[in-house]
């Protein structure tokens, strides 16, 4: 089996099927010469805790049926020289299955005027990936040192993990394994004002609990209280989870607003309208116009929203869209039959990870699916979009892992031409690409490279600080 | 997926027809270093492919196993304090531990379906347990918030929801049993917009 992307979705799906068919044999690729995906790039540097799967990962790698090859990328280019491309039909020839992991790589955008033209826009994503030191992200670096008002467009976790490392004590940041170059650009930062903009209320928002408390108790930062039109009065009819959270957001911060130097709001019912230059300086942002929008039923947690003709404007010194990621099809998808569904950013399949024939019968939770693609699966955001928490990814691999092991114990086709298990995997792989085999990582080389990470993070009181560039990753092995 | 696949296949009926563990009340504790015993079910002529394929699927896991497994006491005799684990298939598996231990270790140290995403930190809701019967609860100290918060988002919350790696054995709550909420959750239609 194949599983193409290394992150909790990959290592989830193959551990299952590991554990299941312990014959099992698993080739896991990865675009990069480091694994774990957004574990490591995604997770904040303060959720240290949320990191500890790595050691189940870690385990699934030891195993002798396991084989790590990073630095290859699946019909993608690289971008250095060192480093090996594997079109995906030669991948698909060498497998009796392959499972598709490789996670959303891209973010949505707003498609607002300003948008793309004006400095000071960034993506969540490419924030995210800037402080946690990925390789892609080195260039998009912010400019805090002249900003003080911030807005982040978006009401999910990744909204909330980038206003809590703007508003976060730097000191406390120091002792993470966030990169040496975020911290150098946020022990200059001014930003003293952080706004949570969403269209719609707290009852209808992405983020979780654990991310609002998280916020509530940063030490000289206030919340400017939400609107509380949209919370319920009684909440005790709520369920448990959506009362818990509205108790944290109306609680609010014990130090008010005028008593602390930095603070943040959740700026509910307004819709992006436009990035607007600075009066000043009008290649750069400086506020943000929002058409205002209204709920259908503020209370229901799937309300409709409809924009109104009234607008507001948020001064925006720095801007940030965090309106969700989205997963792109690999190249040589439509060639080997493989449906990607570019509106839900997804590999259509059968809600149980089966890849399916044709995306013209759309998949319903108990209706009848379009045949399967035999041995080819998909498991974490490719499969199901780009939501939810380690936990539930896990639960997601574990769904496809065991479709795998069904379809495999049950005698369903898969892809091997004889289909009996004897599919060589990276061995043939390797002759079919040449050279560009030599530039793979191993495990044993991924270790040398951990290593190295954390010997630097030792010199500077951090568990780790990471490489973050391609070309010192691969300097770093022997 | 190398090896004989018509292999696997007789060796997973065989694992679902006679390889589950020891039923509660013959389950002796295992401690540290013995491996699983379980109950042979089926007719002795499959016993040698029932163990191989334990074994294997033991082993391949093998190779770090203080990890899973470096977590729990063995009860000093005298001083054992019982928990019963119900399974997804309904189960029992009865445990004599040490006060102390928490439920996630004793879980994993016993080779229970339990995953501990987080190391047992309280950051994820993978040990979701559900406790038999209030009284028992109700006995537990309450839970903090931190914890509260994971339940939010576990699956199949129920009103005696825990962490398992927040649910340390004491003397009271000897005698407990827990059910293993279905790790991998129904399909939600909230799946397929």
């Amino acid at each position: 089996m194949a599983v193409v992307g290394s992150g909790p979705a990959g290592f989830y799906t193959a551990y299952r099927v590991m554990s299941k068919l312990p014959q099992a044999r698993v080739d896991m690729y990865e675009a990069l010469p480091v694994p774990f995906g957004l574990v490591r790039h995604g997770v904040a540097p303060d959720h240290p805790e949320v990191k500890n799967c790595k050691d189940k990962f870690d385990e699934v790698a030891s195993s002798p049926n396991f084989t790590f090859v990073g630095n290859a990328s699946i019909g993608h280019p690289g971008h250095l020289a060192e480093h090996c491309t594997i079109p995906l039909k030669v991948l698909m020839s060498h497998y009796d299955s392959v499972v598709f992991a490789y996670g959303a790589a891209e973010d949505k955008k707003l498609h607002i005027p300003g948008e793309a033209s004006l400095k000071g826009i960034y993506s969540a994503r490419e924030f995210v990936g800037w402080y946690n030191g990925h390789p892609d992200c080195g260039q998009h670096e912010p400019d805090l040192s002249r900003a003080e008002e911030a807005v982040i467009i978006g009401q999910g976790n990744v909204a909330l993990d980038v206003a809590r490392i703007l508003l976060e004590d730097v000191d406390v940041l120091r002792k993470t394994d966030i990169s040496d170059r975020a911290l150098a650009q946020l022990a200059q930062s001014r930003i003293k004002r952080v706004h949570v903009v969403g269209r719609r209320g707290p009852m209808q928002a992405a983020f979780t609990i654990k991310e609002v408390r998280e916020l509530m108790k940063l030490s000289g930062v206030a919340f400017h209280g939400a609107d509380n039109s949209l919370i319920p009065a009684a909440l005790d009819t709520l369920p448990r989870a959506t009362k818990r959270l509205m108790e944290v957001i109306r609680k609010g911060t014990s130090a008010s607003v005028s008593e602390t130097p930095k603070s943040w709001s959740l700026d509910n019912c307004l819709s992006p309208k436009a990035f607007i230059g600075d009066r000043r300086n009008p290649s750069l942002v400086g506020s943000t116009e929002f058409y205002v929008t209204k709920l259908e039923d503020p209370f229901n947690p799937r309300s409709s929203v409809a924009r109104t003709d009234e607008t507001v404007t948020l001064p925006s010194d720095i801007a940030f869209r965090s309106v969700g990621y989205k997963s792109v099809a690999l190249p040589g998808f439509a060639e080997v039959g493989i449906q990607f569904d570019e509106k839900r950013g997804v590999i259509t399949n059968d809600g149980l990870g089966r890849a399916t024939q044709s995306s013209s019968d759309i998949a319903e939770p108990t209706g009848t699916h379009p045949p399967a693609l035999p041995g080819v699966y998909c498991s974490g955001w490719v499969k199901r979009g780009p939501t939810g928490v380690i936990a539930s990814t896990m639960s997601d691999a574990f769904i496809t892992g065991d479709a795998v092991v069904h379809d495999w114990l049950s005698g369903a086709p898969f892809l091997s031409r004889s289909g009996n298990g004897t599919a060589e995997g990276w061995e043939a792989i390797k002759a079919d690409v040449g050279a560009q085999a030599d530039e793979i990582v191993t495990w044993d080389q991924w270790r040398q490279i951990d290593q190295a990470e954390t010997a630097q993070g030792l010199t500077r009181g951090k568990p780790r600080e990471k490489f973050t560039s391609i070309r010192d990753m691969l300097s770093s092995i022997k | 997926m190398s090896a004989s696949r018509s292999l696997s296949r007789s060796l997973a009926r065989l694992s679902q027809a006679g390889c589950r563990r020891a039923p509660s009340t013959s389950a002796p504790y295992r401690g540290l270093t013995a491996l699983p015993s379980p109950l042979l079910r089926s007719a002795p002529t499959s016993r040698a492919l029932q163990s191989l394929q334990l074994s294997l699927s033991r082993r391949a896991f093998s190779t770090t196993p203080q990890r899973r497994h470096g977590h729990v006491t063995p009860p000093k005799p005298g001083e054992e304090l019982w928990v019963t684990f119900i399974d997804k298939e309904g189960e029992e598996h009865k445990f004599a531990v040490s006060a102390g231990d928490n439920l996630l270790d004793i879980a994993q140290a016993n080779d229970l379906e339990m995953e501990g995403a987080c190391g047992g930190s309280c950051a994820c809701s993978t040990c979701h347990v559900i406790v038999e019967g209030e009284d028992y609860f109700d006995k537990m100290p309450e839970p903090e918030d931190d914890e509260n918060d994971m339940l939010d988002l576990a699956f199949g919350l129920t009103e005696t929801s825990r962490l398992g790696c927040q649910v340390i054995m004491t003397k009271e709550l000897d005698g407990l049993v827990v059910r293993l909420p279905s790790m991998t959750r129904n399909m939600q239609a909230s799946d397929f917009q």
